[in-house]
Formats: C-alpha cells, sequence, structure tokens
C-alpha cells in the first residue's frame, strides 16, 4: 500500500475512533510507513542497513525471553525488555529466517520499554534484539534451537 | 472480514500491563494448501496501541509473526479506568480495532 493512501486511511480511522469516544485530544502519532525495504531484505546486515544501524553496541541492558528448544518453530514466544534509558524503539532480527527483520515497536508517550509476541522461525537461528536510544543503537543476541521450522505454517 | 481480538489490561505496580490476542491467518507466501497451491502472503503490517487516545506503541510487523498474534505491553502513569485501544492494518488493508478498560 501507497504511505499516502495509509496516512490517509489512518486519520480517517483516527478520527473515526475521537468522534465515537468523544475524546478531545488527538492521537499523537499517525501510523509509521511500512519499512519495506527492511521487511524484503534477505540478510541481517541488509536489514541493519535499511534501519539506519552502522555501529550498534551490544549491551547487557537488554534482556531477551526465549525457549533454549522450540519445539514447534510456528509458535516462538519472546519477550524484549530494554533497560536503556530512553529507549525509542525495539526491532527483532531472526538471521535465518527468509526475511530477517521481524518487527519493529516504537515507544511513545509512556510505554515501557518491553515488549512481548510471539515470531516464526524456520531453522535455529540467533534472535537478535535491536534497541534505538537517543539515537543510538544497542543489541543483544540469543540462539533459539528450532526442531519443526514455522515457516510453511 | 476480521474476526474480533481480545485484550485485557490490568494495573501490575505502576504500569498497566496489556495483553492482545489478535485473529489472523499471517500467512507468509511460502505455505501450500491441500492443493499445492502457494497460499498468498497476507499479514498485519501495522498496529497501534493507545493509552487515553495516545499512541504508546507505533508497531511495524512482519509475515514472521506467529498466526493468531499475540502482543503484550507495559504503560507507565496508566491509572485503573483509563483506555486503552489497539487498531490493526494488514497488507489487505483489512483494519481492526478493540478498546478496553484498565482493570484495578
Amino acid at each position: 500500500m501507497k504511505p499516502l493512501r495509509r496516512s490517509v486511511l489512518k486519520l480517517f480511522a483516527a478520527s473515526a475512533t475521537l468522534a465515537a469516544a468523544g475524546l478531545l485530544g488527538a492521537r499523537t502519532a499517525f501510523a509509521a510507513v511500512w519499512n519495506k525495504v527492511g521487511f524484503e531484505s534477505k540478510t541481517g546486515a541488509d536489514a541493519l542497513k535499511s534501519l539506519g544501524v552502522a555501529n550498534a553496541a551490544a549491551s547487557k541492558d537488554i534482556q531477551i525471553t526465549a525457549p533454549e528448544i522450540a519445539e514447534n518453530g510456528a509458535q516462538v514466544p519472546v519477550t524484549v525488555l530494554s533497560r536503556i534509558p530512553n529507549t525509542q524503539s525495539i526491532s527483532i532480527v531472526i538471521d535465518k529466517n527468509p526475511f530477517p527483520l521481524n518487527s519493529t515497536f516504537e515507544f511513545s508517550n509512556g510505554a515501557d520499554s518491553y515488549i512481548s509476541t510471539r515470531v516464526k522461525m524456520g531453522q535455529t537461528s540467533s534472535i537478535m534484539a535491536l534497541v534505538k536510544a537517543d539515537g543510538k543503537f544497542f543489541t543483544a543476541s540469543k540462539e533459539v534451537k528450532v526442531t519443526i521450522g514455522g515457516c510453511g505454517g | 472480514m476480521a474476526e474480533p481480538m481480545k485484550i485485557r489490561a490490568k494495573m501490575e505496580g505502576e504500569f498497566a500491563d496489556v495483553k492482545v490476542l489478535m485473529s489472523h491467518p499471517m500467512e507468509t507466501g511460502q505455505r501450500k494448501n491441500e492443493k499445492g497451491e502457494l497460499v498468498p502472503v497476507h499479514f498485519i503490517q501495522s498496529v497501534i496501541a493507545s493509552h487515553n487516545g495516545k499512541t504508546v506503541l507505533d508497531i511495524q510487523w512482519s509475515q514472521a509473526i506467529a498466526r493468531n498474534p499475540f502482543l503484550g505491553f507495559r504503560v507507565k502513569g496508566a491509572k485503573a479506568g483509563d483506555k486503552i485501544a489497539i487498531d490493526w492494518t494488514d497488507t489487505a488493508g483489512d483494519k481492526s480495532s478493540i478498546e478496553t478498560t484498565v482493570g484495578a
């Protein structure tokens, strides 16, 4: 979908919700433009490039919770917590997946820098959490062994 | 066309802890149906979470988020009775929304 169309649709959606809820304040931000280049990248390195990452520093203040062994790659629970001050976003990059960039979560207006979701993994791979804080990038990784891949399901 | 979402928001210390379960096939474009044909790619691309009308999370997803996506997050400074809303849009332009009130 074209970015302009998305923005316009989002605007309608936001207006409709506001009208329905009778709220005074407008939703403060429209959806970010979907990172097509990043999500279509076939390597982790290209995905990082699409996010503007040059020198990401490894950080112990990022905590990734995921199973050591995932029997079913179609449903792998992943939780990322960043304790880095002023965390702006968390991205998940799964290196061995056909399209490594998995997701990007941008925080604003009091969201804690914590997310929990379930991902698909095609095979055993590292799961990298990339954190943007104060315009700088930090990473942490965790290896997850996959018994049955989840890309077909 | 989208089936309803499930959402729960509850105070946990200084945070509102929110859990959302969306209903979506999250097709990767790599799966084959019974006839051996590829099922076209179809997934939730964008999710916006808001607290009393203000965006707290602006999310971009790929097809590698698991089917019937789960999302957990926390909102600082929220209190019981506040509104938490979720709006998603998928690659076909379908949308779904849900709103709940933070429980004590």
